[in-house]
């Protein structure tokens, strides 16, 4: 599997699915795609990357343990959740917001970062399975 | 004003709580001196409660609180009438005694904070489980009580007596805890009060239903364990394994009198039949005369105390089961003359401890002089709980024996159980009190002397109190007796008896009570060594039976383990396996909502293509001679499947089904290339065909569950909701990402906590470090672990 070619082209093939993930992350509300979706794509990049560079290389790139991105992600998704509180509505019900941002209207939502947290558990729970079956394979 | 003192009784319920919270920090700062501010908390409460005295004593109670759950009809809701009131009042008054005590017994004791903190955490529960008005706060804080009980007797906790000892008084009372839930959700259910004053205005609602006994039983159950009645009654002379402030407390003042507060407040509405009258007697008859037998057998100071506590229980208990009125009277003076004497009594019995080093009544002798405070307290004490005037005993034995002293075989039998129990308490009493003052000094292991004035604060002011209380009779009579036993009694009695005797029926049974005494005291030493000989005889008691049946629990509960979880993957899947076939099978047989034959389906040639394609993966994995060619096989067929769903307008489904199958490849081969991939296949045909049929059954199941599924006419009213609401209230035109974020968010928002915690326990699975034999074993595990997760 380690071939030259595929060690190469890796990271760029790994960074491309990223920036992909996070699209289809993001468009998720509309079109078809979301929080579950784009955090798979993301996982298999991970994935790829790790089996063409190693484990180790991984970790380097990820920077915090996946095992805590999973944890940030469920935490931003309960607080999306608890918002509601300030606002005297039910726990996780919606809620909108459109800033105008250099004349672009923007929709924000706290559903987004619902999803975004979705979006995170998966990552993080799957890689660090992942990571940690490649790394008992090396040792 | 109403609503200020209800504020406050609010925050006084909160307060011991809070101070338990503070109370190591209060420690650090001034050590055992912390006592002096600590011991502010229960006095303020007393006083507190104080004030209620008058409106109650004109026959009035007291209630507030706060709504809570209104849906469920679970208020956070107070009742205080004379019953509640006089338990409130005992509980802070004697707690604030116990906190000084407890401050000069532990002193420079290493975790002196801790005790503080547990103590008044356990006077935070008992005050809430004598004033609830809900019966769910009654259960909450009847349990706290347990639980604290349990930290408290096991504070010694390198000591394994005191573990044991802990262990056994949270198993039987909190076994007796869900006896009592249980019976209090059969009394809600018959009468439909959540509330202890609903209850007691529900009349005879109770004892007219059939679910009187079962009702009763299971209130029972509860009261007698906590009251330590026999055959339960094991528990509370273990429990002495605790510091001896916890055993004045706890076990002789309050938490065991939590039993027989239950018993006097269901009184009015579940007393009086037959059942009562005979259930309640006999347990507490029995338990006043086994109490005291073996009370007598004991050397140790604490072991006879709480011998004598049992004893005196169960006269609670009978009394309160003869239910008359002045049985209840008796009962009701009875509960509050215990307390003070043998508080006090327990006390004295820690200090002559502390002081001289031991606390064998044949190892002590001679210290009247070395400790004449504590001596006097002592002796005030004994005398009330021998029931001589002036003291608050007396009273409440003149009224047991006016209650009891009537004609019957039935009145007779009880009187002389009363007689024979009052007799021998009255020796063990007073063997307490003279046998280490009294005759030679005696060499103890530490240079007795007076103990300070913390410690010896305690009983004399509970003995002091025992006869003021007497001598104003008329007084306590008015503001604590008579309404007491009017709530327990369940009608206005007034309590009249002072400390003059009259001369009658129960004046001459109480001077055959003293003239038992006496000569009980005289002979102690003998019935000690006939009692021991005769317990050595029987050779069982439930305290041997406590361990056997934990004993036979463990083994239980082991072989149980042992069969269900047996270790082995393939058991496991393969039960898993059938019980799923079951579960499709049976009601499709049961209801018989077979799927009626299909149409041969007309699909275009390219879903015939990719259907084919995933046969042909589906039979790859069958026919694959090697583990990663049955990988990359099942990923082919899911790809198939995902094209499907392409195809069939499900662009989600399809993108999901996509990178799941792709991830579940990439995991299962990882975890594969862990494992050999030789093709050997060891299982012999016999397992083959099980493991062939069982998946056969499970792929025809779903296949049949899956037909009859689309011949039922589709119910769109979920898909039109959503299809109509989605963007008006969501804001999204994707249908399926606004169910999962949005429409069904917790749901979600639950599903990626499990999605987390099973990546954390796959974690862990895959770092054990197994152990060289087992290693084969684990990494079937982490395979299946990673099937079932993918």
């Amino acid at each position: 599997m380690r071939t030259v070619i595929f060690r190469t082209a890796a990271p760029y093939l790994a960074s491309l699915m990223v920036l992909f993930s996070i699209f289809v992350l993001l468009r998720g509300h509309n079109e078809p795609g979301g929080g579950f979706i784009g955090g798979l794509i993301a996982a298999s990049a991970i994935a790829i990357y790790g089996i063409a560079c190693g484990v180790a290389s991984v970790r380097r790139a990820l920077y915090f343990h996946p095992m805590a991105i999973s944890g940030f992600g469920l935490l931003l998704a309960a607080l999306s959740g608890v918002l509601s509180v300030f606002f005297g509505v039910p726990f996780l019900t919606g809620l909108w917001a459109t800033p105008h941002l250099f004349g672009v209207e923007l929709d924000l939502s706290t559903v987004m970062f619902f999803d975004i947290g979705v979006y995170f558990v998966v990552v993080g729970a799957i890689t660090s399975i992942g990571l940690a079956l490649e790394e008992r394979e090396r040792g | 004003m109403a609503d200020a003192s209800q504020s406050l009784t609010f925050l006084v319920l909160f307060l011991p709580f809070l101070a338990a919270a503070v109370a190591p920090f209060l420690t650090r700062l001034f050590q055992h001196n912390a006592a002096w501010l600590l011991a502010l908390v229960p006095a303020f409460i007393f006083v507190h409660f104080c004030g209620y005295l008058p409106a109650v004593a004109d026959g009035a109670a007291v209630q507030g609180g706060y709504s809570w759950i209104p849906a469920f009809d679970a208020n956070f809701s107070w009742y205080l009438d004379g019953l509640s009131l006089t338990f409130a009042l005992l509980i802070s008054g004697i707690g604030t005694l116990i906190v000084l005590y407890s401050g000069g017994y532990l002193k420079d004791h290493p975790h002196q904070g801790r005790f503080f903190s547990f103590i008044l955490m356990f006077m935070g529960a008992m005050q809430g489980l004598v004033v609830s008005d809900s019966f769910l706060m009654l259960f909450v804080f009847w349990e706290l009580t347990s639980i604290t009980s349990f930290l408290l007797i096991g504070f010694d906790h390198a000591r394994e007596a005191s573990r044991r000892a802990a262990l056994q008084a949270l198993v039987v009372t909190g076994g007796g805890g869900l006896a009592l839930l249980a019976g209090l959700v059969l009394i809600w259910h018959v009468t439909g009060a959540t509330e202890l004053s609903q209850l007691l205005a529900s009349q005879d609602v109770l004892r007219a239903s059939p679910f009187y006994l079962g009702a009763l039983l299971l209130v029972l159950g509860g009261a007698f364990t906590k009251s330590a009645q026999f055959p339960f009654h094991f528990w509370l002379p273990n429990a002495m394994e605790a510091p001896t402030p916890v055993s004045a407390y706890l076990h002789s003042a309050t938490m065991v009198k939590a039993g027989v507060y239950l018993v006097m407040r269901l009184n009015p509405v579940m007393g009086g039949t037959t059942a009562w009258e005979t259930i309640l007697p006999v347990f507490g008859g029995t338990t006043l005369i086994v109490g005291t037998l073996l009370a007598v057998r004991k050397t140790d100071l604490k072991q006879m105390l709480a011998y004598t506590t049992v004893a005196s229980l169960g006269l609670l208990v009978m009394l309160t089961g003869f239910g008359s009125d002045k049985a209840v009277e008796a009962a009701v003076l009875y509960l509050v003359a215990h307390s003070m004497f043998k508080g006090a009594l327990f006390m004295v019995a820690g200090l002559i401890d502390h002081e001289s080093g031991s606390r064998d009544i044949t190892e002590l002798g001679g210290l009247r002089r070395a400790m004449p405070i504590t001596f006097v307290a002592a002796l005030l004490s004994a005398a009330s709980m021998g029931g001589i005037t002036p003291f608050f005993g007396f009273l409440a034995k003149e009224e047991i024996y006016a209650a009891l002293g009537f004609a019957g075989t039935w009145n007779s039998i009880f009187t002389i159980v009363a007689i024979v129990g009052n007799g021998l308490m009255f020796a063990i009493g007073f063997a307490v009190a003279l046998i280490p003052f009294i005759g030679e000094k005696v060499e103890t292991p530490k240079h007795a002397h007076e103990g300070p004035v913390l410690l010896w604060l305690g009983p004399a002011v509970l003995s002091l109190t025992a006869l003021v209380a007497a001598l104003a009779s008329s007084l306590s009579h008015h503001y604590v007796s008579s309404p007491m036993a009017s709530a327990v009694a369940g009608s206005e009695v007034h309590v009249h008896i002072g400390v003059v005797p009259h001369l009658g029926l129960p004046f001459t049974l109480s001077l055959v009570t003293i003239a038992v005494g006496v000569g009980a005291y005289l002979f102690l030493a003998r019935g000690r060594a006939a009692m021991a000989r005769f317990l050595e005889a029987i050779g069982w008691g439930p305290d041997r039976g406590f361990d056997q049946a934990m004993r036979s629990l463990v083994r239980v509960s082991g072989g149980v383990t042992r069969v269900v979880q047996c270790g082995r993957m393939e058991v496991y899947m393969t039960v898993t396996f059938i019980a799923l076939a079951a579960a499709i099978f049976a009601p499709m047989a049961i209801y018989g909502e077979w799927p009626s034959r299909p149409t041969f389906p007309v699909l275009p040639f390219y879903e015939w293509a990719v259907f084919a394609i995933a046969v042909i993966g589906l039979g790859a994995v069958v026919y694959a001679q090697d583990r990663l060619t049955a990988i990359v096989s099942l990923g082919i067929q899911g790809f198939a499947v995902a094209l499907l769903f392409m195809l069939l307008g499900a662009p989600d489904l399809s993108f999901t089904q996509f990178m799941v199958e792709t991830l579940s490849v990439v995991i299962l081969a990882l975890a594969m290339t862990r494992l050999r991939l030789t093709p050997s296949d060891h299982r012999p045909t016999g397992e083959m065909l099980l493991d062939a049929s069982v998946a056969g059954a499970c792929g025809l199941g779903l296949t049949l569950l899956l037909l009859r599924v689309i011949q039922v006419p589709f119910d769109s009213t979920l898909s039109d909701f959503f299809d109509e609401y989605a963007y008006v209230i969501a804001h999204g035109r994707n249908i399926v990402n606004v169910i999962i974020v949005d429409f069904r968010g917790l749901d979600t928002l639950g599903e990626i906590a499990v999605v987390m915690v099973a990546g954390l326990a796959i974690l862990a699975l895959i770092r054990i470090k197994a152990p060289k034999q087992a290693v084969a074993k684990t990494k079937k595990a982490e395979m299946h672990a990673e099937t079932v997760e993918g």
